[in-house]
């Protein structure tokens, strides 16, 4: 039988075809079919798409690199789940373009992090991670409180997601900007507007600087909303459309 | 006649086309300077600007070059480029990975400042090794082995040129976007949709030149080793498409946002990821191995039958083997269990590679004795068997829970990236810097035993330190106490690591400077004629038109 190998070393294109037909095999039965598959990603009640303010926070978080050293995906686990919290679902990660599941924990799992810690608590790990835990390894973040964000980057933003899926309104969208200054400002007058869109979303003035919304507001408004929106009180894992 | 005047004709066409392409590459480039707001955007602008410009010029300088007659038969000049680029950013990529080693054991050597911060250097050292020193590395040895093994030029005039240029050039945008905060985050495939496009654009510049090289051959059978590279070349272009598919939030801005979310992300990240592994770091440098290592230890592949045999069962099933990356997590069972079965299965024909290449050395075992190049070679490819049966036993979801998310991944990675691909590579390199260069061999064969010793312990030490800090930290995450606690907080896992991290550091410095002395190594070897120790290396280390001139001299 090899004698006959002969034919694709003497034609340039049948090894060509013979070698994608060969390697398009395994990605296209394991990665169509969880598009189609409707146990893959639970029902549950609470996910939502990010506020402008989560959704610049989780920008920087990418920007920054943190995805290096912290995994937002909980395994079913004794041990992860006793520390972190309910082993994640597919459902929490279904509207993050790309996701963040991540690959190495050089610090911790943050995908339950949010409401662990107060504001305070975060300014000063941010700013200086060894202030708050001496043993840390984690770089200082000082220059997120210092960069301002611009309010009119985030309509387009959300338009884009919106095109691949993310189920963004047209009012999300038109009020983008004014539900980015008021999540980072309790005084303001678009907080209830804020959290009527967004349910669960976090006001408050994280970075200690009124008036002023830093690239620090939005990283700890994203920080203290991860693993906060489905409530596992009421989630059943033996649920019927679950594996 | 008629022929000579048909190939000038197209050479004139192929200036043309060069100074069109280039003309193009030069107007995008100042519309990004002029009309982006995005400040990243106009700096990638002006250096793709700049490099069109440059490009434009040396064409224009070489219109008169259309005596075929006199050019040489091989196209050497792009592989020379990429082979001084690969040894330039393996030192680049080398040294910014034992920085960051540094900064794991000494946090303030982030220096608290956007550009220097771990996260961000990270995909800096993993692209300046896999892309930039790996890719050159590749592209330099494909188009070396393609040309000699078809006995066949280069495939057009300026195209291999644009492959060397415009990969180089990738490489640029992408490193210096990671520093200044452009990345999509997706691990090895971190660069932004611009960049992506333009690795497309030259990726399938560097497909026609190999298949159109392999197409125009002399030889009636294609070598071994150019199925592995053209499955490297045809596959990553297939990973490459698929999992960068993104939406940009603006046309002259550098942000975009994956198509594919959550758990359909994640699984074609890593179905790309874990073939990054098998189709760059692996198929790409088996046809490496299939070429230097017969030709350097002068003796013929081993099996041809074990080379069938494992090709097309390698590239069949490694494919498959991504799922193993998201053990226990949200990402379907049934999809976990098929990338742990395909990765035990993967572990046969890898091993069909690593025999075939160890046996190649049948009867030439002495060689390992006078001749650190090839001992090079086989250390890599001992390497190479040792991380292959270690990924395979990784990936069994038993194992998994505990080495995943520790330092033991990095460990698998390191003995595979720079036992396996270095030292592969560096074997090739000193193989064909004399080559290339027209020399009677290497500059310094004692050199060369330095590097192999520096970089065979750094590798060693690199690797016996995180197996102790993975499998310690694995084992600290899930103990427990007698009243049935977990026993440790997060940040004593973390405190636990600092010896085996500043050990991972120093082996890492090791091979750094073995690198460096390779660097010097081939720097003198293409400066001067002359070698210190050309008694100890062997014929074959001089390039081929001058052997029988030194054997009859000898």
């Amino acid at each position: 039988m090899l004698s006959k190998h002969g034919i694709f070393e003497r034609h340039t294109w049948l090894l060509s075809i013979g070698i994608l037909i060969v390697v398009a095999i395994g990605g296209l039965v394991e990665i169509i079919p969880l598009f189609y598959i409707k146990s893959t990603i639970e029902k549950v009640e609470g996910m939502r798409p990010y506020t402008p303010l989560e959704l610049t926070g989780r920008d920087i978080y990418i920007r920054e690199g943190c995805y290096v050293c912290h995994s937002q995906m909980i395994r079913s686990l004794r041990d992860e789940v006793e520390r972190y919290g309910h082993y994640s679902l597919a459902a929490e990660s279904m509207y993050d373009h790309p996701f963040q599941w991540g690959s190495k924990r050089t610090g911790p799992d943050l995908a339950r992090v949010g409401g662990k810690y107060s504001n305070s608590w975060h300014l000063a790990h941010m700013t200086n991670p060894r202030s708050v835990v001496p043993e840390s390894i984690m770089p200082g973040y000082p220059w997120l409180a210092e960069r301002k964000l611009d309010p009119e980057e985030m309509a387009e933003k959300l338009k884009t997601l919106a095109i691949v899926g993310v189920p963004y309104t047209d009012e999300m969208i038109a009020n983008a900007a004014a539900d980015l200054e008021a999540q980072s400002n309790p005084e303001a007058d678009g907080v209830e507007a804020v959290a009527t869109r967004y349910p669960k979303a976090v006001v408050g003035d994280f970075d200690g600087k009124p008036g002023e919304v830093t690239e620090l507001d939005a990283m700890i408004a994203y920080l203290q909303m991860l693993g906060t929106l489905v409530d596992f009180t009421k989630f059943d894992a033996a649920g019927p459309n679950l594996r | 006649m008629a022929a000579i005047e048909k190939r000038q004709e197209m050479s004139a066409f192929s200036d043309a086309l060069a100074v069109l392409g280039a003309a193009l590459g030069t107007i995008l480039g100042l519309y990004l300077v002029a009309f982006s707001p995005d400040p990243v955007m106009k700096f990638h602008g002006a250096l793709l600007g700049g490099t069109s410009v440059l490009g434009a010029l040396y064409v224009l300088t070489q219109l008169t070059g259309h005596d075929t007659a006199a050019r040489e038969f091989y196209h050497d000049g792009p592989i020379k480029f990429a082979a001084v680029a690969a040894v330039f950013w393996g030192i680049a990529g080398f040294l910014v990975g034992d920085i960051i080693a540094w900064q794991m054991a000494f946090p303030w050597l982030n220096f608290d400042l956007p550009w220097t911060s771990f996260g961000r250097l990270r995909p800096l050292h993993t692209s300046a090794v896999i892309f930039a020193f790996g890719g050159n590395a590749l592209i330099a040895t494909s188009f070396y082995v393609v040309q000699r093994t078809c006995k066949a030029r280069l495939f057009g005039r300026w195209s291999p040129w644009f492959v060397v240029i415009g990969y180089n050039l990738f490489i640029v945008i992408a490193g210096t976007g990671y520093i200044l905060g452009v990345t999509q985050s997706k691990e090895y495939a971190e660069p932004e949709w611009y960049a992506d496009l333009w690795l497309t654009v030259v990726w399938v510049a560097y497909l026609v030149v190999f298949a159109g090289t392999l197409m125009k051959r002399k030889e009636p059978h294609i070598y071994v080793a150019n199925w592995f590279y053209l499955a490297f070349i045809l596959t990553i272009a297939m990973l490459h498409i698929d999992n960068n598919l993104a939406v940009p939030v603006s046309f002259a801005g550098t942000k975009s946002y994956i198509l594919f979310s959550g758990v359909q992300d994640a699984m074609t990240q890593w179905w790309y990821g874990h073939n990054a592994v098998g189709f760059f770091l692996t198929a790409g440098f088996l046809g490496m191995m299939y070429y230097f290592i017969p030709k350097r230890a002068e003796r013929p592949v081993y099996s041809y039958r074990l080379s069938i045999v494992h090709f097309w069962s390698l590239i069949f099933l490694y494919i498959w083997a991504g799922p193993h990356h998201l053990h226990y997590t949200a990402l379907p069972d049934w999809a976990q269990t098929l990338g742990a079965t395909f990765s035990i299965m993967l572990w046969m024909p890898s091993w069909g590679g690593m025999i075939n290449g160890l046996m190649t050395l049948s009867g030439a075992w002495d060689k390992l004795r006078t001749d650190p190049v090839i001992r090079m070679m086989v250390v890599s490819v001992a390497f190479y068997g040792m991380s292959t049966f270690e990924g395979p036993l990784m990936s069994l979801k038993a194992v998994n829970s505990l080495s995943h998310y520790t330092d033991w991944t990095i460990g698998h990675v390191h003995s595979g990236a720079l036992g396996w691909v270095g030292m592969i590579s560096f074997g090739a390199l000193y193989c064909l810097f004399p080559w290339l260069w027209k020399r009677r061999g290497l500059y310094s064969m004692r050199l060369v035993e330095w590097h192999f010793w520096l970089s065979t312990i750094g590798i060693l030490l690199y690797i016996t330190a995180m197996w102790v800090s993975g499998i310690l930290q694995g084992l600290m995450w899930r103990a427990y106490d007698e009243l049935g606690f977990l026993k440790y907080s997060f940040v004593e896992t973390v405190d636990a690591m600092h010896i085996p991290y500043i050990i991972r550091a120093g082996g890492g410095l090791l091979f750094v400077i073995g690198a460096l002395i390779m660097a010097y190594n081939l720097w003198r070897t293409v400066r001067s004629e002359e070698s210190v120790d050309a008694e100890n290396q062997p014929l074959v280390a001089a390039a081929p038109a001058l052997r029988s001139t030194f054997a009859a001299a000898e």
